[in-house]
């Protein structure tokens, strides 16, 4: 086999093209871009669109499941994020002004931060299993962004704020560029120093790191804090992109998408090596599922039985195992080992 | 040791309950046997999900205090079980009538048939239970979604009337098994197949979320070459689907017709705005309808097994009307 078809992204990828190209079949233009209003236009501008939050919650999911962990709470993160945003610009004597809207971003990724350093304490100093830890800030995540906004959808008309995940630059989606921004900030400082060795040894071996003398205690809550953060993010573009902020939708159930996306993109759910392409890829491949369904007319009845069905495909694909087997059967379908088979 | 503690904290546990208990007991006391012209109800709410439920809630409580009732509210989070609980608790503290919106149709036969022998009548507020026995329960009152789909039908018809080109429909529906969802489509559906020229091209769900309308919408633009009309189950998705229209350089309203169900007030703005050109109303308001119905059950009188809402429906000049007064 040459080193491509070995690659572990292989295999994604494979299935993304062929779920694009799949599309073509009912929507003839599906790959044509074109500019509209002086931005682009086009359903592969979508696909990347819609998987913006969804790709910065895999991002840092990937950081956590590395370190051993995972985190629940990023859907809750997300709502709560997205809410303290809207109801602060909300607030605001002038919508429209971008100090206000700065502030109103910082607030919602500083308190981002913080329901990271919650979940890093919760999980490393006091030593909850991270599933449990984090399925506290789950909960009570979404109910005190429900509490914020008394349950109501709060809407903003603030054009600063709509640029974050609606607007363009230079015809780019501003939420695409964000996204870019920050996977290659994670690349340059997780993989060009040593963080992402220490990170895959925690991930790997506890102890061992441990009597290497790695301070595991900093570096995992520093992975829930990474995470939050993405989360909140990715929290400010799902509430940007339709101007409110909804509380009981905002997130819910992505932390299930991000933990598949992650999978996907080949790192382990037991710690150690990651891949952080690979999870932004799952990412962009879910997001083409999602766009899929709609575009070839899925009946709304079947939609999670036909992704399930692509998911499991993916899944067998990636599995070296189920590949030898179906390939060997093929080649040599006389060969059949039952003359070895002791008595 | 753990045995010593665990022993504290079950006794602790024990007299709080019995203190809840003895509160229990005084407060039916004093309403249900002491105050015979007040009328008690119990009211049992599936949740806080949605800016419908909240309006709900409110018109519910403001209706009980303006109709002189003494309620009690209970929260059921979204939970059968915690329904049944409050539902239990109300018939231990003997009020004179229960309410609730069930959270699903089905597994209320025992807990209803415990309130009948209790003589405590039962009134069914916006969803509906799958119970045979229709007598556990005196009435239900709520919306007809299938009319609600009919309305936005017949407006249809209507609006395309004398014309002979066809008309390319796309439908954004709610969650998938949810009664709105199903009856809002059926409802539709059955209006506009007696004319061939109006045609469903493509329908998926939107989860009753804008997000989802948005993101459906998108995807229907491209993939669709022609689309007259859009059919939202529910005004949320309508208002994500007219940023997708927006953002493909077409105009809301005039380019793509759009219909939808609620009339929220979000909805209304878009509504008056011309973003939007028809809202059938599905009304939360139904609080006073529900205290006068307490009141004529609690007197003995007969009630119609089935109250529908008063709900209307709006064109965008009814809607900038109604707008400045609209509640929720």
């Amino acid at each position: 086999m040459t080193p491509l078809v070995r690659h572990r992204l292989f295999w994604p990828a494979v299935v993304l093209v062929l779920l694009l190209v799949s599309n073509v079949f009912f929507a003839p233009r599906f790959f044509t871009i074109t500019l509209q209003d002086g931005h682009l236009y086009g359903s592969l501008i979508d696909v990347l669109r819609s998987a913006t939050p969804l790709a910065l919650v895999a991002l840092g999911m990937t950081m956590v499941i590395a370190t051993g962990g995972i985190d629940l709470s990023v859907g809750s993160v997300m709502a709560i994020s997205g809410a303290v945003a809207c109801l602060f610009i909300g607030d605001l004597s002038d919508p429209g002004s971008v100090g206000g809207v700065l502030l109103a971003v910082g607030l919602a990724l500083g308190l981002s931060a913080v329901a990271g350093i919650w979940n890093g304490v919760l999980v490393s100093v006091i030593g909850i299993q991270p599933i449990i830890a984090t399925l506290i800030l789950m909960v009570a995540g979404r109910g005190i962004a429900q509490l914020l906004t008394g349950g109501q959808i709060i809407n903003v008309s603030s054009p600063p704020f709509r640029v974050i995940g609606a607007g363009y630059l230079l015809g780019v989606p501003v939420s695409v560029i964000i996204v870019a921004v920050v996977v290659a900030a994670a690349v340059l400082l997780i993989r060009r120093s040593a963080l992402g060795v220490l990170v895959e040894a925690v991930g790997a071996s506890p102890t061992a790191s441990r009597l290497a003398g790695i301070r595991a205690r900093g570096l995992t809550i520093m992975a829930y804090v990474f995470a939050a953060v993405c989360a909140g993010i990715a929290g400010l573009i799902f509430s940007s992109n339709v101007a409110s902020a909804d509380s009981n939708a905002a997130g819910n159930l992505i932390e299930l998408d991000a933990i598949l996306a992650v999978v996907i993109g080949g790192t382990a759910l037991t710690g150690g090596r990651f891949s952080i392409a690979g999870s932004v890829l799952g990412a962009v491949l879910i997001s083409a599922l999602d766009i899929t369904t709609y575009t070839i007319g899925v009946p709304a009845e079947t939609t999670l039985l036909f992704k399930a069905v692509v998911v499991v495909i993916l899944c067998l694909s990636q599995s070296a195992a189920f590949r030898a087997a179906v390939f060997r059967r093929r080649r040599t379908p006389a060969a059949t080992p039952a003359a070895e088979v002791p008595a | 040791m753990l045995k010593k503690w665990s022993a504290a904290v079950l006794a602790g546990a024990l007299a709080v309950g019995a203190l809840a208990g003895c509160g229990g007991g005084d407060d039916a006391g004093s309403s249900g046997g002491g105050g015979d012209d007040k009328i008690t109800m119990g009211f049992s709410q599936v949740g806080a999900e949605s800016g419908w439920r909240t309006a709900n809630t409110k018109s519910i409580q403001e209706s009980a205090a303006a109709a002189g009732i003494d309620l009690k509210f209970s929260d059921a989070q979204g939970k059968q079980e915690n329904q049944i609980k409050a539902i239990r608790s109300f018939i231990a503290q003997r009020v004179d009538v229960i309410a609730f919106s069930p959270v699903v149709e089905s597994g209320w036969d025992t807990v209803l048939k415990e309130a009948k022998d209790a003589n405590i009548p039962v009134i069914l507020t916006d969803r509906s239970v799958d119970s045979q026995d229709k007598t556990l329960y005196k009435t239900f009152i709520g919306s007809d979604f299938v009319l609600e789909g009919k309305k936005a039908g017949e407006w249809l018809v209507k609006e395309y009337e004398g014309k002979s080109d066809p008309v390319n429909i796309v439908e954004l529906q709610g969650t998938p098994g949810a009664a709105p969802a199903n009856d809002r489509k059926a409802g539709f559906a059955e209006v506009i197949k007696a004319d061939p020229k109006f045609k469903i091209v493509a329908s998926q769900t939107g989860q009753f979320t804008r997000t989802d309308g948005k993101e459906v919408m998108e995807a229907f633009l491209k993939s669709q070459p022609k689309i007259d009309v859009l059919y939202a189950h529910n005004d949320d998705m309508g208002l994500g689907a007219i940023e997708a229209i927006e953002a493909a350089g077409k105009k809301p309203g005039t380019d793509i017709k759009i219909i939808t169900v609620d009339a929220v007030k979000d909805g209304m703005t878009a509504l008056a705005a011309g973003k939007i050109n028809y809202i059938v109303e599905c009304s939360p308001l139904l609080g006073p309808q529900l205290m006068d119905l307490a009141k004529k059950v609690k007197a003995g009188e007969t009630v119609e097994q089935r109250v529908l809402t008063q709900e209307t429906t709006f064109t965008q000049e009814q809607a900038k009307t109604a707008l400045p007064d609209r509640k929720y």
